[in-house]
């Protein structure tokens, strides 16, 4: 499903991503670990197109995506759903309207947002914040909607940047198992994380990067 | 298509009125730049109200010899009334001239008994000629001069035109008048400028702290008419509020010059303001929604690239 053919990012001086070459087939759960600029999330940003490589190529199934044209890129986005640390949610819009943002943006129609939010919103248990605003929530409901919201186009591939880097023992194990129902229902996860004890409760395939190279990759990672 | 468009709209109200105090500042400074905008179109008519005064009292007049036939005089403001540049001709007989005289001088006695002791008409009929230009003037005076006074037969029935004692003066008024033109479509031209500037600059702050929430709908896949959509919607909204503003302020503003200024203006601003409400209204109106509008998709713009 994605593939990285010797990828190499440099920002200046410094190499983000050296050489990087690997391959995620779908309806895995891939997490991708290392220290702090390691290029994990230099990594997520080439598969969104959010950053382009300096050399190699990125494939999304066929469609190289560095290739592609703005309109192309935008539908392509809405293929991929995406989680981050800092939970990136649209301050200025509550709980239900940051999801029926997403769904708008994908062309759905009135009648399918207002059914599918609500829904969505109790899959994360947040039925009842449905009118918050995200800084009237904690820091693990404010992650939990931003799966929500990666999750309600039914995506083929979720991105979770650092999800749990900003979260509590308890809600990080709510999000890891989440993203796992997640991929149980046959999306592919792509997760980066630091975090030693996610990937043992993950139990999936980790690749591991330093220096922004990939200096491991083992199937069932612990 | 609608619905997208619903949604956007939708999208731009409901920014605004979450904006809280970044949209009142955009509303302000929106408010700031429509008032000198108002400002400009009311001076602009003050000024060329002046200066179309001003042109008024500029004409030149052909005094005619004591005696000279009316029907030559008559055939004369005819062939005047033929040429382009002519804009007005009254004709004043040695009657009427006399009579005005007369009445000027009503509280002179020695004056009016000098009169009397003559017995006869000492004035001559005059014609009184304005041109449409103020350079205009010159032609009129030599086509007076031509050839063709000889063939209407005129030529021997004036006595003097008055154009060569004022040619100074109009020469004077009509470099004033073109340079306060100039002067006041540039001063305009500039203030208009800045105005655009700061404007644009607020708005452009407006978005910038927006600038990472872009970053948020691009990535969840929103296209980017989507995105900067409600920002275009959000700064027409601007735009329609600093208008009625606008308005409202200089209601009492042009009623206080209209009382107090009127004397020392020439023209009554508030009369001005009220009977061209409706096209003061629709310029500032379009110029507001306009300015916001742009100000916005270029600014949103900037962080739409990828």
């Amino acid at each position: 499903m994605i593939y990285f053919n010797n990828v190499t990012k440099t920002y200046n001086d410094s190499m983000a991503l050296d050489d990087v070459t690997f391959t995620v087939t779908a309806g895995e759960f891939v997490s991708v670990v290392g220290h702090s600029g390691a290029g994990k999330t230099t990594l997520t940003k080439m598969i969104l197109a959010d950053d382009s490589p300096t050399e190699g190529t990125v494939f999304f199934e066929s469609i190289n995506i560095h290739k592609l044209k703005n309109n192309d890129l935008t539908k392509l986005r809405r293929r991929i759903g995406v989680v981050f640390q800092d939970f990136k949610l649209l301050p200025n819009k509550t709980a239900y309207e940051n999801i029926a943002f997403a769904m708008e943006a994908a062309g759905k129609t009135d009648e399918e947002i207002a059914a599918d939010v609500p829904h969505v919103l109790d899959l994360v248990d947040l039925g009842n914040k449905i009118l918050h605003f995200p800084h009237q929530m904690s820091g693990g409901e404010q992650q939990r909607l931003a799966i929500a919201r990666a999750i309600i186009n039914q995506p083929e591939l979720i991105i979770a940047d650092e999800p749990t880097g900003n979260l509590d023992p308890v809600n990080t194990h709510e999000v890891v198992q989440i993203l796992k129902k997640i991929n149980d229902l046959g999306t592919t996860v792509i997760l980066t994380t630091h975090n030693r004890g996610v990937i043992d409760s993950v139990a999936k395939r980790v690749i591991t990067m330093e220096n922004g190279k990939v200096v491991r990759d083992t199937k069932n990672g612990k | 298509m609608i619905i997208e468009l619903k949604r956007i709209i939708k999208a731009g109200f409901i920014n605004f009125t979450r904006g809280g105090l970044v949209s009142w500042a955009a509303v302000l400074v929106t408010t700031i730049t429509l008032s000198v905008i108002t400002t400009i179109i009311l001076l602009q008519a003050v000024l060329y109200f002046s200066l179309s005064t001003i042109r008024d009292k500029v004409d030149v007049t052909i005094y005619f010899n004591v005696g000279a036939p009316e029907d030559q005089i008559i055939l004369l403001e005819e062939s005047l009334k033929q040429l382009p540049e002519v804009a007005e001709i009254s004709y004043i007989s040695a009657e009427e001239a006399l009579r005005v005289f007369r009445e000027r001088h009503q509280n002179d006695y020695p004056t009016i008994q000098a009169l009397d002791e003559l017995g006869e008409n000492p004035l001559g009929a005059s014609l009184n000629v304005k041109a449409k230009e103020i350079n205009q003037y010159e032609s009129i005076a030599n086509f007076l001069k031509s050839d063709n006074m000889l063939v209407l037969g005129s030529a021997n029935i004036i006595d003097k035109v008055n154009y060569h004692q004022n040619k100074l003066v109009i020469d004077r008024l009509t470099s004033i008048i073109s340079g306060a033109q100039k002067l006041g479509f540039l001063v305009t031209l500039l203030l208009i400028i800045i105005s655009i500037i700061i404007t644009f600059n607020t708005i452009r702050l407006t978005i910038f702290i927006v600038k990472d929430e872009i970053g948020v709908m691009r990535l969840v896949g929103a296209s980017k008419m989507r995105i900067n959509g409600p920002f275009m919607v959000e700064g027409a909204i601007y735009g329609v509020i600093s208008t009625v503003i606008t308005m409202v302020i200089f209601w009492p503003a042009t009623a206080w010059f209209g009382g107090n200024m009127t004397s020392f203006l020439g023209l009554n601003m508030y009369d001005y303001y009220l009977s061209n409400f409706f096209q003061i209204f629709a310029i500032i109106l379009l110029s507001g929604i306009i300015l916001g509008m742009v100000s916005s998709f270029f600014a949103a713009r900037k962080y739409l690239n990828k």
